[in-house]
C-alpha cells in the first residue's frame, strides 16, 4: 500500500484579492521506505503543497484527493493529521515565548501518546531522551528551557525541527526547505539527523532549492514542481541536471 | 475551512465551575443603607464605641463623595440602596467559631470551590500530617474563609500562636487586639481615598488580620477565600496585616462567587503595613462569577489594596491573578516610605466574553534608593476589555529611585479590546524609569505549529497563554500556580470554539 497518495490535488490560497489557485492537479505518491524530493522555482507552490497535506488555515482544496496511510487527510483536523503520523517541518518555525522547549515537546509527545491510546512516556526518561537528541544534533542542552524557537538562531530552528522529528517519529515527514539559512556544518548535522530517521516504515517528502542537500540526503526520486504541476520526475541526476541547467529548460 | 483558526475560537460559552449557590439558613439584613445600618452592623459585631463612630465619620465621608467615573470601564449606576449591607450563615451568628459548628454545607462549599487538600482537611477541623497528604513540610496553609459577611473559620491557629502570629477575623482581632486595629486601621487607605474605599469603611463586614512580630517568619502560608453566596448582598471585606521589622509572610486570597443574574457589588479594602527589613507578600487568585457570555450577571469588582513600605528596606510584592468579575477596578499600590524599599507588582488578568477590567498599580516612591517592578499581562478574548493603568511617582525626597515596567498585552481573536495607560511623575532628576510594551495575538501560525504536534486546540491556547504568563506565575506560591494554570484553561474556554 502506498504510505502517501495525492491525486489530482488542486488548492487555492485566500488572499485580499481572493482565492487564487496555487495547486493545479498535483499527482504524488510515496512509498514507506522511499525518500522523495520536490524542487522548483520559487513561488511555484513547494510550501502551499506541504501546508495543504498538513492542514495549515488559510488554504482552500478545489479537488483530489490526499490519503496517509489509508485515511482521508482531507477530512481530518492539522492536530489529528498529526496524530495519524503527519510531520511538517516548518519552512519558518514559529514563537511560542514562554513555553519552554521541553515542556513543548512533552505536550506534543503525549498528546499523540494519548491519540493512539499508547502509554505517555515517563517525564525521566523522556527528558533523558530529549537531552541525547539534542546532543547528537550539536544543541546546547540550555537551549531545551528556552521558549519554542525564543530567540533561536536560524540554525537552531531548523535542528530543532529535526529535533522534534527523531523525537516523534512520524510515518510520513515533510520537510520544507529545511537546508535553507544554514551553513555547511549544520547542513550536515541535519542530513545526518533525516538519515537517522529513514527507515522502511516511513516515508520523507524533501521540499528544497537547492541539490547540495541532496548530496547528503540520497534520494530515490527527484520531482520538479512548476505552476501547481509535478511536470518532470526522475531519480537524482535530475537534481544535478537542474543544478546545472536551472529550471527554464523545463518550463 | 478548518474549524482551527483563531476567529473561530472566539464563540463564547465559558462554563463557570464555582457558580453554585449555597443552602444555608442566613441573617441577612434588608437592602438599603442608612446610618442605622451602619450601627446595626457595629452592634451585631458588638464593636467598641470608637470602632462604631469611625465606622460614621466615614459614612458621613461617603455620603458627600461621588462614583469616580475615570476607568475605562461601562455599566448602569449602581442602586446603593439596593444592595443588602450585612449578611450571614445563621449557625454562625452566635457563639465561638468552632469548626464543629460549621454547617456541613458550607464544608461541601469549600470542597466544592478547590480548596487544596490540606486546608479541607485543616477546614474540617483535621490537623494533617504534612506528609500523610503529601504536602512538603513547611507548606502548610492557614485558611480563614469569608463566607458573604462573616469569617467562618480559621485553621492553624495553635501552631501560629507558638510563633507569635496573630491570624484571625478582623472582628475577633478587634476585641483581642484593640491596640493594633485602632492604630492600624485606615492609616493606609484613609476613609476618604475613594468613593470604595469610604463606603467599605462604613459598611466592611469581615475580613482578616494578621500581625507577624518582630523578626518572625511566618512557620506556613496564610490564606483567605473569601464566598460571596447570598443574593442582592454586597460583599466589603477588611484586610488588615502588619510585618514588624524584620518579619516575613507570604498571604493568599482567593476568591469566588455564585452564578447569578444581577451584579453583585465587592468593595473591599486591603491594608497592608511592612516595618523595616519586613516582607509581606500578598497573592490573590481571583475568579469571581464574571457573568454570562451575553454580560447579564457577575461580580462588580471595586477594591482598593494598598501597602506600606514604613521602614528601611521593606518589601512589597503584590501578584494577582485575575480571571473573574463583570468588572475590575483595582490598583494594588506600593508607597515606599523607607529608604531602599522594594515593590513589586506581578499581575495576570484574563478578560472573556463581555468582561472589563481596569487595573493596574502605583507605585509611590519617597525614600532613597527605593525601586520597584511592575510587570502586568493583560490576556483578551471575546468581546472582552483589557485595561493597564499604572502610576508611578517620584518624589523629590525620592533620590535615586528606580522602576521598571513591562506591559503586555496578548488578544485572542478581534472582537476585544487592550489599552495601557501608563503614567510617569517624576520630580527628581536622579531617578530611572524604565517602561516596555508589547501586544501581540495569539496567532494562526503558533496554533497551527502545535497542532501540528498533534496538541488539539483548546490546550494549545492554554500553553500559549501560559507561557505569556510565565514570569507572573514563577512568583505565585507554588501549589498556586498550579491552580492558577487551570484556572486560566478554565475561564478561556469559552474562547476556544
Ligand atoms: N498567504 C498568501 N497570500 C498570498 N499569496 C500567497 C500566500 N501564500 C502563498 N502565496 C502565493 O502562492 C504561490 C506559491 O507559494 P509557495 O507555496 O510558498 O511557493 P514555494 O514554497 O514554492 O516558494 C506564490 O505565488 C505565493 O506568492
Ligand atoms: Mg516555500
Amino acid at each position: 500500500m502506498n504510505l502517501l497518495d495525492v491525486s489530482n490535488l488542486h488548492a487555492s490560497v485566500e488572499t485580499d484579492d481572493g482565492p487564487q489557485p496555487i495547486l493545479k492537479g498535483l499527482n504524488l505518491t510515496v512509498k514507506a521506505g522511499e525518500v522523495h524530493a520536490i524542487m522548483g522555482p520559487n513561488g511555484s507552490g513547494k510550501s502551499t503543497l506541504a501546508n495543504v497535506l498538513s492542514g495549515r488555515p488559510g488554504y482552500t482544496v478545489g479537488g483530489g484527493g490526499a490519503m496517509l496511510g489509508g485515511n482521508n487527510l482531507l477530512d481530518l483536523e492539522p492536530f489529528e493529521r498529526a496524530q495519524i503520523g503527519m510531520f511538517l517541518a516548518f519552512q519558518y518555525p514559529v514563537e511560542i515565548p514562554g513555553v519552554s522547549n521541553m515542556e513543548f515537546l512533552k505536550a506534543s509527545i503525549d498528546s499523540l501518546a494519548r491519540a493512539r491510546g499508547e502509554e505517555q512516556p515517563n517525564t525521566a526518561s523522556f527528558m533523558r531522551t530529549v537531552r541525547e537528541l539534542a546532543a547528537s544534533l550539536d544543541l546546547d542542552p540550555a537551549f531545551l528551557k528556552r521558549g519554542v524557537n525564543e530567540g533561536f538562531s536560524g540554525g537552531e530552528k531548523k535542528r530543532n525541527e529535526i529535533m522534534q522529528l527523531l523525537l516523534l517519529n512520524p510515518k510520513l515527514a515533510l520537510l520544507d526547505e529545511t537546508d535553507s539559512g544554514l551553513d555547511i556544518d549544520a547542513l550536515k548535522v541535519v542530513a545526518d539527523g533525516v538519515n537517522r530517521y529513514r527507515s522502511e516504515s516511513n516515508g520523507v517528502v524533501l521540499i528544497t532549492h537547492y541539490q547540495r542537500l541532496l548530496d547528503y540526503i540520497v534520494p530515490d526520486y527527484v520531482h520538479v514542481l512548476s505552476n501547481g504541476q509535478i511536470i518532470e520526475s526522475g531519480d537524482k541526476s535530475l537534481a544535478l541536471e537542474l543544478e546545472a541547467k536551472g529550471y527554464a529548460w523545463l518550463t | 475551512m478548518s474549524k482551527s483558526s483563531v476567529d473561530d475560537l472566539v464563540e463564547a460559552g465559558s462554563e463557570y465551575h464555582a457558580g453554585f449557590v449555597t443552602d444555608v439558613e442566613s441573617e441577612t439584613l434588608p437592602p438599603g443603607l442608612d446610618e442605622s445600618v451602619v450601627r446595626f452592623i457595629s452592634a451585631r459585631k458588638g464593636e467598641p464605641q470608637w470602632l462604631t463612630d469611625w465606622r460614621l465619620e466615614a459614612f458621613a465621608k461617603w455620603r458627600e463623595m461621588r462614583e469616580p467615573n475615570w476607568a475605562h470601564v461601562h455599566y448602569p449606576p449602581i442602586d446603593f440602596q439596593a444592595i443588602s449591607y450585612y449578611s450571614a450563615p445563621k449557625s454562625q451568628t452566635d457563639g465561638p467559631r468552632s469548626l464543629d459548628e460549621v454547617d456541613p454545607e458550607l464544608l461541601r462549599t469549600y470542597e466544592k470551590l478547590g480548596i487544596p487538600l490540606h486546608e479541607q482537611a485543616a477546614l474540617a477541623g483535621v490537623v494533617p500530617d504534612p506528609a500523610a497528604i503529601g504536602t512538603p513540610a513547611g507548606t502548610n496553609v492557614a485558611v480563614d474563609v469569608v463566607f458573604d459577611s462573616v469569617s467562618i473559620a480559621t485553621t492553624f491557629k495553635e501552631t501560629l500562636a507558638a510563633a507569635g502570629v496573630i491570624f484571625c477575623p478582623i472582628s475577633e482581632a478587634v476585641h483581642s487586639h484593640p491596640e493594633l486595629v485602632q492604630k492600624y486601621l485606615g492609616s493606609v487607605i484613609p476613609q476618604r481615598d475613594n468613593y470604595y474605599a469610604a463606603l467599605n469603611s462604613a459598611v466592611f463586614s469581615d475580613g482578616s488580620f494578621v500581625y507577624i512580630p518582630k523578626g518572625v517568619r511566618c512557620p506556613m502560608e496564610l490564606s483567605t477565600y473569601f464566598r460571596i453566596n447570598e443574593r442582592n448582598t454586597g460583599q466589603f471585606e477588611r484586610t488588615l496585616i502588619i510585618a514588624d521589622e524584620g518579619s516575613h509572610v507570604s498571604y493568599l486570597e482567593g476568591c469566588t462567587a455564585p452564578m447569578r443574574d444581577e451584579n453583585q457589588l465587592h468593595a473591599a479594602v486591603v491594608e497592608l503595613v511592612a516595618m523595616g527589613d519586613a516582607e509581606i507578600k500578598y497573592s490573590t487568585v481571583q475568579n469571581w462569577y464574571p457573568g454570562d457570555e451575553n454580560g447579564k450577571g457577575g461580580i462588580y469588582n471595586f477594591v482598593t489594596k494598598r501597602g506600606l513600605c514604613a521602614g528601611p528596606r521593606a518589601k512589597i510584592s503584590w501578584t494577582q491573578v485575575e480571571t473573574g468579575s463583570a468588572i475590575t477596578w483595582k490598583y494594588p499600590s506600593v508607597v515606599l516610605r523607607g529608604d531602599e524599599s522594594v515593590g513589586e507588582f506581578y499581575s495576570v488578568a484574563l478578560t472573556n466574553n463581555r468582561q472589563q477590567a481596569d487595573t493596574g498599580t502605583k507605585m509611590i516612591h519617597m525614600g532613597k534608593n527605593t525601586k520597584s517592578t511592575i510587570v502586568s499581562k493583560g490576556i483578551s478574548a471575546g468581546g472582552s476589555e483589557n485595561c493597564y493603568r499604572g502610576l508611578v511617582r517620584i518624589s523629590p525626597t525620592a533620590q535615586n529611585a528606580r522602576n521598571f515596567t513591562q506591559c503586555d498585552s496578548l488578544l485572542i481573536g478581534d472582537q476585544c479590546g487592550a489599552h495601557t495607560f501608563p503614567y510617569i511623575e517624576n520630580k527628581n532628576n536622579s531617578a530611572t524609569v524604565e517602561h516596555e510594551a508589547s501586544t501581540s495575538k495569539v496567532s494562526d501560525d503558533q496554533l497551527f505549529a502545535c497542532q501540528q504536534r498533534g496538541i488539539e486546540t483548546e490546550q494549545a491556547v492554554s500553553m500559549i497563554v501560559n507561557g505569556f504568563c510565565k514570569e507572573v506565575f514563577r512568583e505565585l506560591p507554588m501549589e498556586f500556580a498550579v491552580e492558577a494554570g487551570k484556572l486560566l484553561e478554565v475561564s478561556l474556554e469559552g474562547a476556544v470554539g
